[in-house]
């Protein structure tokens, strides 16, 4: 009997004491994932805003500090303006787009039917596909011989063959194919933003609304809208911040051309600074995105805060 | 009789909406997939009706991948990277979301956006001073490259996704198990790791899939075709001069898009109330 309640003896070591203690393990855990991302996005992040007010070239890798030279260079280099202007174009353009897409989708996949499962799998397709891959089948599609857009048109009698446009090779033709491809990659992400935020208000709500009045369109625009407003934002942020500083679409299907007309910081930035190696020049255009991306960084912290509230 | 009649003509502008949804969406992989089949009599010819087979389908372009390319070698390095950064992610992002989420007040909440915001830090902002620091490592030319970088967006958004999950585990569990004597370490490898399986099961797919797509850093890093990823390798290593090989392009991209599609779609919501925060509750 006596032996069930001796207790027994069990080695603590120090180490294990110390590891008991909350706050010191809890630091423990936290510290490589900070460690990591301190080293390898922090760093570099500092790293680049040197190299914008150096000197820096890979042929010459000097630490000469230099001011806003690189900069004031920059801004009075007219591909630069323009290389901006596109930017701006290309992110507002796809958004937009994207988003009008988004809300339509949504309201057709709200309501049940029969295979809505199967059909919002389909849809997601563009989001889920790698970017590049996607990519590279539209510019297969916009192809200047046989592309098969054109070759419907002429199908139709819409066009005749001598005047099939050349997608990717027109300036304007080939900014609206890059917003295009950008919005269809968007769009299914504000499908599901779209409806994990209209889904998400109690019904009870609505039938409160509905009881006291509230036809169809007051319920879409004074409760609806309203109430989706902070997740679509946060949707929204997500998508302007990929998007200003993407490189992958039209460094695939149109290498910043014609002449230019569909480049954008983040492919800009990779000519300069890695292609012909002048890399605080390229450093200085990337660092160009950093205004927007603090702005839009703002606005998602106060919509997260409003939610604690 | 009439009333069903009325009642499909009805709902003919509804399943036309969807209808034209799905067709946008889709048609560009149908394009990849009828494109990959076809003999290339067909595929370049300007009178053939483009949307099916005018000759027999052949998988001439799947054999010239998979024995003529580099292809199977982008398979294989894709593979590796994913498996290592899956394995940095899992180690450094658990524990961290773990203890953020067990952290009292809001130092917890506040370190884990700040680590969150992190993920927004665009890649083309920061290739230029990362490309020196690989050269400095010796890993320029090498997918190990990608190994070390990737962990940059997989951690911050995947502690996110993970915080949410054992902020969802009632923290009695571990209470109890530490009464019964075990220790603080213990209790969250013993009772939390495996409770949350399937927040683990979600951050294993999605660190995959986000590699499999990741393109920037790729071209950035990486120039010999032989330590090309598989999404690179298909978008940039199948033409030649100006020859674009578009039905081995089409056919590398079909391969590589399946697994991401499928897997994109399993864990779909799990994604969107990772990046949403629980805006909706």
């Amino acid at each position: 009997m006596v032996a069930i309640t001796r207790p027994v003896p069990r080695p603590i070591s120090r180490f294990r004491f110390i590891l008991d203690r909350r706050d010191v393990l809890g630091s423990i855990l936290v510290a490589p994932a900070i460690l990591y991302v301190l080293l390898l996005v922090g760093v570099p992040f500092l790293l680049a805003v040197y190299y914008s007010v150096s000197a820096f070239t890979i042929y010459d890798p000097s630490w000469r500090f230099v001011g806003l030279a690189n900069f004031e260079q920059i801004v009075q280099n007219p591909v630069f303006l323009q290389t901006l202007g596109n930017t701006f174009i290309f992110t507002f353009g796809s958004q937009f787009l994207g988003l009008i897409l988004g809300k339509f989708g949504a309201l057709l996949l709200l309501r049940p039917f029969p295979g809505r499962k199967i059909v919002r799998a389909l849809i997601i397709l563009p989001w889920a596909v790698p970017v590049a891959l996607a990519t590279v089948a539209w510019q297969w599609m916009f192809d200047s011989l046989y592309s098969v857009i054109n070759w419907t048109l002429i199908a139709l009698d819409i066009i005749t063959r001598s005047q099939a446009p050349n997608w990717l090779g027109t300036p304007g033709l080939a900014m609206l194919c890059v917003i295009v491809v950008n919005a269809w990659r968007f769009f299914p992400f504000a499908i599901v933003i779209f409806l994990a935020g209209i889904t998400a208000i109690p019904q009870d709500v609505l039938d409160a609304a509905t009881v006291d009045g509230a036809g169809f369109w007051r319920r879409n625009y004074q409760i609806i809208v309203p109430m989706i407003l902070p997740i679509v934002a946060i949707g929204l942020i997500f998508g302007i911040v990929f998007t200003f500083t993407d490189l992958s679409i039209v460094f695939l299907m149109t290498m910043g051309g014609p002449v230019g007309a569909t480049s954008v910081l983040g492919f800009e930035g990779f000519q300069v600074g890695i292609v012909s190696g002048d890399v605080s020049h390229g450093a200085a255009i990337s660092l160009f995105m950093l205004p927007v991306l603090f702005v839009v960084v703002i606005f998602m912290l106060r919509f997260i805060r409003r939610r604690e509230i | 009789m009439r009333r069903a009649i009325a009642k499909v003509v009805r709902e003919i502008p509804f399943f036309g909406a969807v209808a034209f949804f799905v067709i946008l969406s889709t048609f560009p992989f149908y394009w990849m997939v009828i494109t990959s089949f076809k003999s290339n009599s067909d595929l370049y010819s300007v009178t053939n009706i483009p949307f099916w087979f005018n000759d027999p389908p052949t998988l001439e372009h799947f054999r010239y991948l998979f024995q003529e390319t580099l292809f199977t070698t982008w398979l294989l390095n894709s593979l590796i990277i994913g498996v290592c950064v899956v394995a940095i992610t899992l180690v450094t992002a658990l524990p961290a979301a773990y203890s953020l989420a067990r952290m009292t007040g809001r130092s917890g909440e506040t370190l884990g956006i700040g680590i969150f915001l992190t993920y927004l830090v665009p890649p083309t902002l920061l290739f230029l001073p990362l490309a020196r620091i690989i050269a400095e490592l010796g890993l320029q030319n090498s997918m190990w490259s990608l190994v070390l970088v990737y962990p940059t967006f997989t951690i911050p958004f995947c502690t996110w996704l993970l915080m949410g999950f054992f902020k969802a585990l009632p923290p009695e569990i571990e209470e109890a198990a530490i009464v019964d004597g075990c220790s603080l370490f213990g209790a969250f490898v013993k009772m939390a790791l495996p409770l949350s399986l399937p927040g683990i099961l979600t951050v294993v797919i999605f660190t995959f899939t986000l590699t499999l797509q990741e393109f920037v850093y790729a071209l950035t890093f990486i120039s010999s075709s032989a330590q090309k990823p598989i999404t690179l390798g298909v978008a940039t290593d199948l033409i030649r001069g100006d020859i674009f090989y578009w039905g081995e392009i089409m056919a590398g991209a079909l391969i590589a898009s399946i697994p991401v599609a499928i897997g994109y779609n399993f864990f779909l919501d799990r994604f969107i109330s990772g990046i949403t925060g629980g805006a909706v509750k």
